[in-house]
């Protein structure tokens, strides 16, 4: 039985490992300027945590299998270097592997998060709402009309809010259900919630953000392929939360100006 | 080194009506079983609870027989609607962890025993012991009320994020009514485990018979005092962010609901609240109650596996500072949740060293379990099996944290099937590998008779293939971007995934059957099995100096005194390789705590 044990549990250790080694379920292809560097993370991580794994479960098992139902006056006796050395051996070791993982993490994360997007960056607004994301882009004039939650309407469009009566500088803005942006362009994405939480994830941008209530929130990227992708809401937010999503659309500039002229047109 | 028993503990008389012998009762060890049962009608409905949600997952349009009757317009027909899986999942994650991984392995087992290892007659406050069981046990009736009254119980999960918890049924099916009973529910079951906290803690500290030194207490004893500690602080702050949460919704107040909220076209008359203080306060709690709920399980893999080996652990003391450092850096890391949540993104690196640091001692425990093994004369039985099996799963859930404990990485797997796996096996699995080592270990005791030792492989074997198959795929779910949450997946990225929802889906019925073998062997051992004897794992710590099962005041009027450390195993005395920390009798050993 515990011979049995010990090869079944090297059995699902290796079994376990295969898929990983074999990539045969990963995240989609990056197409994101910043998305290497997760990558990357990702891979040193992996090979890190699975060395552990392995070897974890791999001594687990040599132990079973060597001191299982030994006779009844078979000599006990302890590791030789007792617990000293292994608490020495997992701050060395894990200690080591905690400090270069959290040193170049650090990497990935400021360069999505602790520096600001570059003063060309293209802004554009996003909100969520149960259930659908509303995009904004911010016309010729370049600067976003104010938002008014009290005048927000779904039966008259006016799913953002806009005063297009009063605001000058809302009159030229563009309100779409699809994201489109061009190639190669760093985006400044300012995101807020009409209701409760929601989220913004395309995995192949590498970029997952909450949305949250009476706080703004900002993004920037640059996609780096032109496709459509699929824009998720990751964060539960009420019966139609599984089917909230929208497209973000890749374009070369030309596309993405045609795109928009043509958005502008039916405003 | 206490002997405060004779005059600390509040003595009572031996029960003589049923209502206080089976009911009301003031014994400890009636408490740890009334624990017990309300885990196991807890586990059975969580668990028939996955068995929908896996089925719908698997087969989407599948009508599941009779579900028409628990909630005509959640599932006519028995075809679960996309709000209604919400509303079962929200409800299955409740169960599962307030009431089975933090009733079981610490209120019903810490109950029974905490107070005999310690060589007490009972807790300090007997009458705050029973108050915490039936306090549990309302708790648990008004959760499951839920499902009956109003539009169900509510779909915002177990982490019940706001807004969507305070702004009422405008959000949808379960968001008023649902919400309130939730609420209730937990600040009711707070109360509870803060009692319990109390006498746990008290206990320990001012209970010990002669001898019984700290360094003497058993593995069990310091993780029950460790969990207490940590439930003291955890759930005396989640109690309040409940209550506020119900305040929201019947007083006007605007805890959690911030200004200019519009849902279905109509500004909601809150403002000024923060959304993301109920992250905060819901997760101060919620990182800790993961180590609630696997620490107990620490505590009894040790205690399983020293008497298993017939050695002790290399090291006791590094496992007991080990299990003080996780609990003391757990609530140090509960940024960890929110690392894309929108708070200040500096605070996630803060969040995430701790995070990182808290695998050194997860890893010393592992590398002291898995090293003492060595030179061990291991005895293979149910309960051993279950101890190694945790040791397997706690090595699998554990090394998944080295990823999400990375905020650029989070970025990627936040809210994926990756998180699912990694706390269902770390946290899920694995502590209910330690509730049935528990059970097979400590049945004898509890109830006289030994349990079925054929059943009880048969259900290690089916559990331990079982709970692989179904949890290792979800960790590669999500790392091909499976998000969480999701009722079916309509979308073109996820049908390529869906043969993987099946094979788990099936994975998981089977697994979930083989759950019942272990239903069938408690109840048939129970009333059926071989007697016990007084001591039939040749074990050393107190529960098994008296009787099988104990009288009612533990030791039969006698306080027993403490000669020796817990596991005095490989030792050569008048009984075997083992001298029980209650015997006088002088062994040639290699150290004993003093």
């Amino acid at each position: 039985m515990a011979k049995f044990f010990a090869v079944t549990i090297i059995v699902i250790a290796i079994l376990s490992a295969i898929p990983i080694v074999r990539h045969t379920w990963e995240a989609p292809e990056d197409i994101s300027t910043h998305g290497y560097l997760i990558d990357e993370q990702m891979s040193e991580t992996m090979a890190e945590a699975g060395i552990s794994f392995l070897a974890a479960q791999f001594i687990l098992a040599i132990f079973i299998w060597m001191f299982s139902n030994r006779s009844r006056d078979a000599k006990i006796k302890n590791f030789p270097g007792g617990a000293k050395v292994l608490v020495i051996a997992a701050v060395l070791v894990v200690g080591v592997e905690v400090l270069a993982l959290g040193v170049f993490g650090v990497k990935a994360w400021a360069d999505q998060y602790l520096t600001p997007p570059s003063a060309g960056a293209m802004p554009i607004q996003v909100q969520a709402g149960q259930f659908a994301f509303y995009f904004r882009y911010p016309g010729p004039d370049g600067t976003f009309g104010p938002l008014h939650p009290e005048l927000i309407n779904e039966s008259t469009q006016n799913y953002l809010g806009l005063d297009l009566d009063h605001d000058q500088d809302s009159k030229d803005d563009i309100v779409t259900a699809e994201m489109a942006i061009p190639v190669n362009k760093e985006i400044h994405l300012l995101m807020h919630a009409k209701d409760v939480g929601h989220s913004f994830f395309v995995r192949e941008l590498r970029v997952q953000q909450d949305f949250v209530p009476g706080l703004d929130v900002s993004l920037h990227f640059t996609a780096t392929k032109i496709g459509k992708y699929e824009i998720v809401c990751t964060q539960l937010c009420g019966l139609g939360h599984y089917n909230m999503k929208a497209y973000l659309y890749v374009y070369s500039q030309q596309d993405f100006d045609n795109w928009l002229k043509k958005e502008q047109a039916m405003q | 080194m206490h002997d405060m028993s004779a005059h600390a503990v509040e003595h009572h008389a031996p029960p003589t009506t049923f209502i206080r012998k089976y009911v009301f009762s003031l014994d400890h060890k009636v408490i740890g079983k009334q624990y017990y049962g309300l885990a196991l009608v807890a586990a059975l409905c969580g668990m028939a609870l996955s068995w929908m949600m896996r089925i719908h997952l698997g087969w989407t349009n599948a009508a599941i027989p009779g579900l028409q009757l628990l909630s005509k317009n959640g599932a006519p027909g028995g075809v679960m609607t996309p709000e209604y899986y919400l509303q079962l999942m929200t409800m299955h994650g409740t169960i599962m962890v307030f009431f089975v991984l933090t009733t079981a392995p610490f209120a019903a087992f810490g109950n029974f025993f905490l107070p005999i290892q310690v060589g007490a007659e009972d807790m300090p406050f007997p009458r705050f012991n029973m108050m915490s069981f039936w306090v549990t046990c309302v708790a648990f009736v008004v959760l499951m009320s839920s499902f009956i009254l109003g539009d169900g119980p509510t779909l915002g999960g177990w982490t019940q994020y706001a807004p969507l918890n305070a702004v009422g049924s405008i959000a949808g099916p379960g968001q008023g009514l649902g919400v309130i009973l939730w609420m209730t529910s937990i600040a009711l079951f707070c109360i509870g485990q803060l009692l319990g906290s109390l006498n746990f803690i008290t206990t320990t500290l001012d209970l010990r018979v002669k001898g019984m030194s700290l360094m003497r207490l058993p593995m069990t004893t310091w993780a029950w005092f460790i969990t207490s500690c940590m439930g003291l602080t955890a759930f005396s702050v989640l109690m309040p962010a409940c209550i506020l949460v119900i305040l929201d919704h019947v007083a006007g107040t605007s805890f959690f609901v911030s200004s200019n909220e519009v849902i279905n076209d109509q500004l909601q008359p809150h403002s000024g609240g923060s959304t993301l203080l109920w992250q905060h306060l819901f997760w101060f709690f919620g990182h800790p109650e993961v180590y609630i709920a696997i620490v107990p399980g620490i505590g009894i893999v040790s205690h399983i596996l020293i008497t298993s080996m017939r050695k002790p652990m290399l090291s006791q003391r590094v496992l007991i500072y080990c299990m003080g450092a996780l609990a003391v850096l757990s609530y140090m890391v509960y940024g960890h949740h929110m690392f894309v949540s929108g708070m200040n993104p500096f605070s996630a690196l803060a969040f995430s060293f701790p995070t990182l640091v808290i695998t050194i001692p997860a890893t010393i425990v592992v590398l002291i379990w898995v090293f003492s093994l060595y030179g061990a004369n291991l005895r293979i039985n149910a309960a051993s099996l279950f101890a190694l099996g945790f040791i397997s799963m706690f090595v699998s859930g554990g090394v998944s944290g080295f990823f999400l404990a990375q905020p650029s990485i989070d970025i990627m797997l936040h809210a994926t099937y990756f998180v699912v796996g990694h706390f269902h096996m770390v946290m899920g699995v694995a502590a209910m590998f330690g509730i049935f080592a528990a059970t097979y270990f400590w049945f004898p005791k509890m109830f006289g008779r030994m349990m079925n030792e054929t059943l009880g492989r048969i259900h290690f074997w089916l559990s331990f293939v079982g709970t692989y198959c179904i949890f290792m795929p979800f960790h590669y779910l999500g790392m091909a971007g499976n998000i969480r949450r999701y009722s079916s997946f309509p979308d073109d990225y996820l049908q390529p995934l869906i043969p993987v929802h099946q094979w788990i889906t099936v994975a998981a019925l089977i697994t979930g059957a083989a759950q019942l073998i272990f239903v069938y062997n408690l109840i048939h051992s129970r009333f059926w099995g071989k007697p016990a004897p007084d001591n039939p794992w040749e074990a050393t710590s107190l529960e098994w100096s008296t009787a099988t099962p104990p009288p009612w005041d533990n030791f039969g009027g006698k306080h027993p005194v403490v000669y020796h450390d817990p596991y005095q195993y490989g030792v050569k005395s008048s009984v075997g390789d083992y001298v029980m920390q209650a015997s006088p009798e002088q062994v040639q050993t290699e150290h004993d705590e003093k």
